[in-house]
């Protein structure tokens, strides 16, 4: 029960929850991670997972991959309420079900083991592009690009084969065909 | 080679192309080189707070009472932080500030140096943008882009911060030419179809409210005519919010008062019942729409509004028009005109069954209360306030508690800017300097903040500001010696247990004023009340007025939150629901 005696109204009950990735195009400037961070933490957003570089160094914009969940009205409010923001150029949104848009993300996989096992380890990883970035006699470092699931499947699957570390970057977006996103 | 100017002076240069004629400011260690720089500039007149809080307060009474942005300048350190409740409040608001303030040398800056602090971080989320200004040469573009920032779009404060080596470092100015263009962040591009639709439902209602808050305001003084004609061609009966009285005439008969937690039985019934509800310029506060569920649950919405993220933020709405509100109205006139053909008469006809329900609601005289002969009742000396004010422009700001809503429900605005008050923040304070800032834009109109003497306390230096200047504003406090909201919730909810909102040893607040060179006046009996209030409007200087009213009594009407507005609690004169009882009161 929520408390009474209270000036505020009763939470109303909450709607279903749905996974949206945003693509953010920002100013390269000083505090402007800062400013789209705090709009979330500030109102109450959530995010999965985040990524950010510059993309354009002659005009000094940086791509924002915002992961997040969010009621359908939270996750229009996040598009108005970063749309507002001034160094903001353009917001995309996509549905993580979009058949239309790639999302990947990349980890980097510490295997410490055995000869066998970490040939085993390569054979589980090889549907996800596996890049061999440093090799000796009892460890390797494999570089995977999946989804975040498969990333999270592959995790725990190489645990017994002598998973070590796990680096993972957050989740990219494109989307797929000719059009680019205006 | 053209002249070089430092820092300090582009500054000034800003605000000279800025038509800037009030800086409110206080000066400190990191901002001397401005301070310096102010002999040259005749034009621009800098205010000496006591306080800075009371600068971005003064600056917000000056805002909203002349439609220009506010200038604030303070130093860094606990300059900038004492400025941010101001900043917040104004962000709340929607008010039009720049603060200016000054931050300790770039090399020093991330050093822990003396006063400094992270300024664009901590007032990053109460400012629209902020800047650092690390090179001399963005100094003139980030000035100007702050006052377009400002006062654009949904307005609200920005801030720059400008470290005391680039206040003296030199470079070019290059003269200022004002764009006519508007940037990418207005959003003023509503459709024909739109309009169209709004007048579809607008043809169509038979239960219609016209719902109008601050924004109609902050479209400027022509909005609130434009308004006018547009409720007076549809007939429909019109509420407003706390910041949007003024915007259409109080005592008209199209206006049936204030809505939302202490809006009248009339407003509050009529947004329950309605089959279509137009909100011009208003963002469905939490104050306004009570629970949420129930809210409004026969009718259809429409939301005017230059934010679109107001839009479905709160209550979902059928249809939403993205813009200015004097644009948006305009063409709904012209299309209501241009149409015309017997519409508006037949209009009306449809809606006389709602207005006379309307007239129903209104005989319950919710905004009554029992007067006395013995004691000043608060609602009693707001009413002979405005009786024996309204004669003249008279700009009101207030504090914020019981007198603010009874502020609210007595007084009668007629014309836009000419209500100051803290809404959205709910700033205890705001309404002394506040009122300083009114009278520095209308130095020849009767300024009053209506106070609490609690909250007053707050931000009572100003009153040394006011001496200064010759400011002749008058603080009219309802003093009951409560805080008196926090009594009444205490009252209401909490058994009676008044804890700590009684305040003792209250300084003698005639002896006050006459320490600050002030004139200080006393009422406690309602027979001489209207003699004291014009003894205190002839004055002709800064008055404090402290009227002794009723501790016990208590702003009526009022819904309990998590309740619909047709459940409200009216005051003592309702015989049928005398008091609150059982469940009405948990849901308080």
């Amino acid at each position: 029960m929520p408390s009474p005696k209270s000036a505020y109204s009763i939470p109303t009950e909450k709607g279903k929850l749905d996974t949206h990735i945003f693509v953010v195009w920002v100013d390269n400037e000083a505090g402007v991670l800062a400013r789209v961070v705090g709009l979330f933490s500030g109102r109450g957003y959530n995010i999965e997972s985040l990524a950010v570089a510059e993309i354009d160094a002659t005009r000094n914009i940086s791509r924002i991959t915002i992961v997040t969940t969010g009621t359908p009205q939270v996750i229009d409010q996040i598009k108005l309420q970063l749309k507002k923001l001034v160094p903001v150029h353009k917001v995309a949104d996509f549905k993580r079900e979009d058949k239309k848009v790639i999302f990947k993300e990349m980890a980097l996989l510490k295997i410490v083991a055995q000869k066998k096992k970490i040939e085993k380890c390569l054979k589980e990883c090889k549907k996800f592009n596996p890049v061999i970035l440093d090799k000796t006699n009892k460890s390797v470092v494999i570089q995977i690009t999946a989804l975040r699931r498969e990333i999270d499947k592959m995790s725990k699957k190489l645990k017994p084969f002598g998973l070590t570390s796990t680096s993972r970057t957050g989740a990219i977006a494109m989307t797929r065909g000719a059009e680019t996103f205006k | 080679m053209s002249k070089l100017y430092t820092g300090a002076e582009i500054v000034f240069k800003c605000l000279e192309d800025q038509d800037v004629e009030y800086i409110f400011g206080y000066p400190g260690g990191a901002v001397l080189p401005i301070y310096d720089e102010l002999k040259n500039h005749s034009s621009i007149k800098h205010i000496l707070v006591r306080h800075e809080q009371g600068a971005g307060h003064a600056a917000e009474g000056y805002a909203r009472s002349s439609g220009k942005p506010g200038v604030v300048l303070v130093t860094s350190g606990p300059g900038a932080t004492n400025v941010v409740t101001a900043l917040t409040d104004a962000y709340m608001d929607s008010v039009p500030l720049v603060c200016i303030s000054g931050q300790v040398p770039t090399h020093l800056i991330g050093t822990d140096a003396f006063q400094e602090c992270d300024t664009t971080g901590i007032t990053r989320p109460c400012t629209k943008h902020n800047w650092l200004v690390k090179d001399i040469k963005d100094l003139s573009k980030v000035m100007h882009e702050a006052f377009k920032v400002a006062t654009t779009g949904r307005p609200g404060p920005v801030l720059i911060d400008i470290p005391k080596d680039i206040q003296f470092a030199k470079t070019n100015y290059a003269k200022f030419k004002k764009e006519k263009k508007l940037n990418g962040k207005i959003h003023n591009k509503f459709s024909e179809n739109e309009i169209n639709q709004l007048i579809d439902l607008i043809s169509k209602a038979k239960k219609p409210v016209v719902y109008t808050g601050g924004g109609v305001i902050n479209s400027g003084p022509q909005a609130s005519e434009t308004l006018k004609e547009f409720v007076r061609l549809i007939g429909f009966p019109i509420t407003s919010t706390l910041q949007g009285l003024g915007a259409f005439p109080g005592d008209d008969n199209q206006f049936i008062g204030m809505l939302g937690m202490h809006g009248t039985y009339e407003a509050n019934n009529a947004m329950h019942d309605c089959d279509l509800l137009i909100n011009i310029g208003a963002r469905f506060d939490d104050r306004i729409t009570g629970k949420i569920d129930e809210f409004s649950p026969k009718s259809k919405k429409v939301h005017i509004d230059i934010d679109p993220s107001s839009i479905n933020k709160i209550i979902k709405v059928d249809l939403a028009i993205v813009g200015d509100v004097n644009e948006v109205i305009r063409s709904a006139i012209k299309k209501i005109s241009k149409k015309q053909n017997g519409f508006k008469n037949s209009n009306k006809q449809k809606i006389s069954k709602w207005w006379e329900q309307i007239q129903k609601w209104r005989t319950k005289d919710s905004l009554g209360f029992i007067n006395s002969d013995k004691e000043i009742k608060p609602q009693h000396a707001v009413k002979r306030l405005y009786e024996l004010t309204k004669n003249q422009d008279t700009f009101i700001t207030t504090e914020v508690g019981q007198h603010q809503m009874w502020a609210a429900q007595h007084y009668k605005f007629n014309k836009p800017n000419r209500w100051m008050t803290s809404g959205g923040l709910g700033t205890m304070g705001y309404g002394l300097p506040a009122a300083v800032g009114v009278q520095i834009a209308h130095p020849d109109k009767l300024v009053i903040d209506i106070a609490g003497e609690a909250s007053v306390l707050m931000t009572m230096q100003e009153m040394s500001t006011a001496v200064q200047y010759n400011l002749p504003i008058k603080i009219f406090i309802l003093n009951n010696q409560y805080m008196g909201m926090v009594r009444q919730w205490q009252e209401l909810l909490h058994e009676k247990n008044y804890s700590e909102s009684y305040s003792e040893a209250l300084p003698d607040f005639v002896k006050l004023a006459e320490a600050y060179g002030c004139k200080g006046i006393k009422a406690d009996n309602p027979l001489d009340l209207d003699d004291k209030i014009q003894e205190m409007i002839n004055y002709k200087g800064p008055v404090i007025f402290d009227c002794h009213v009723d501790p016990n009594e208590n702003c009526f009407p009022m819904i309990p939150s998590g309740k619909p507005h047709n459940q409200m609690i009216l005051g003592p004169n309702d015989k049928e629901e005398n008091k609150i009882t059982g469940k009405g009161k948990s849901l308080v």
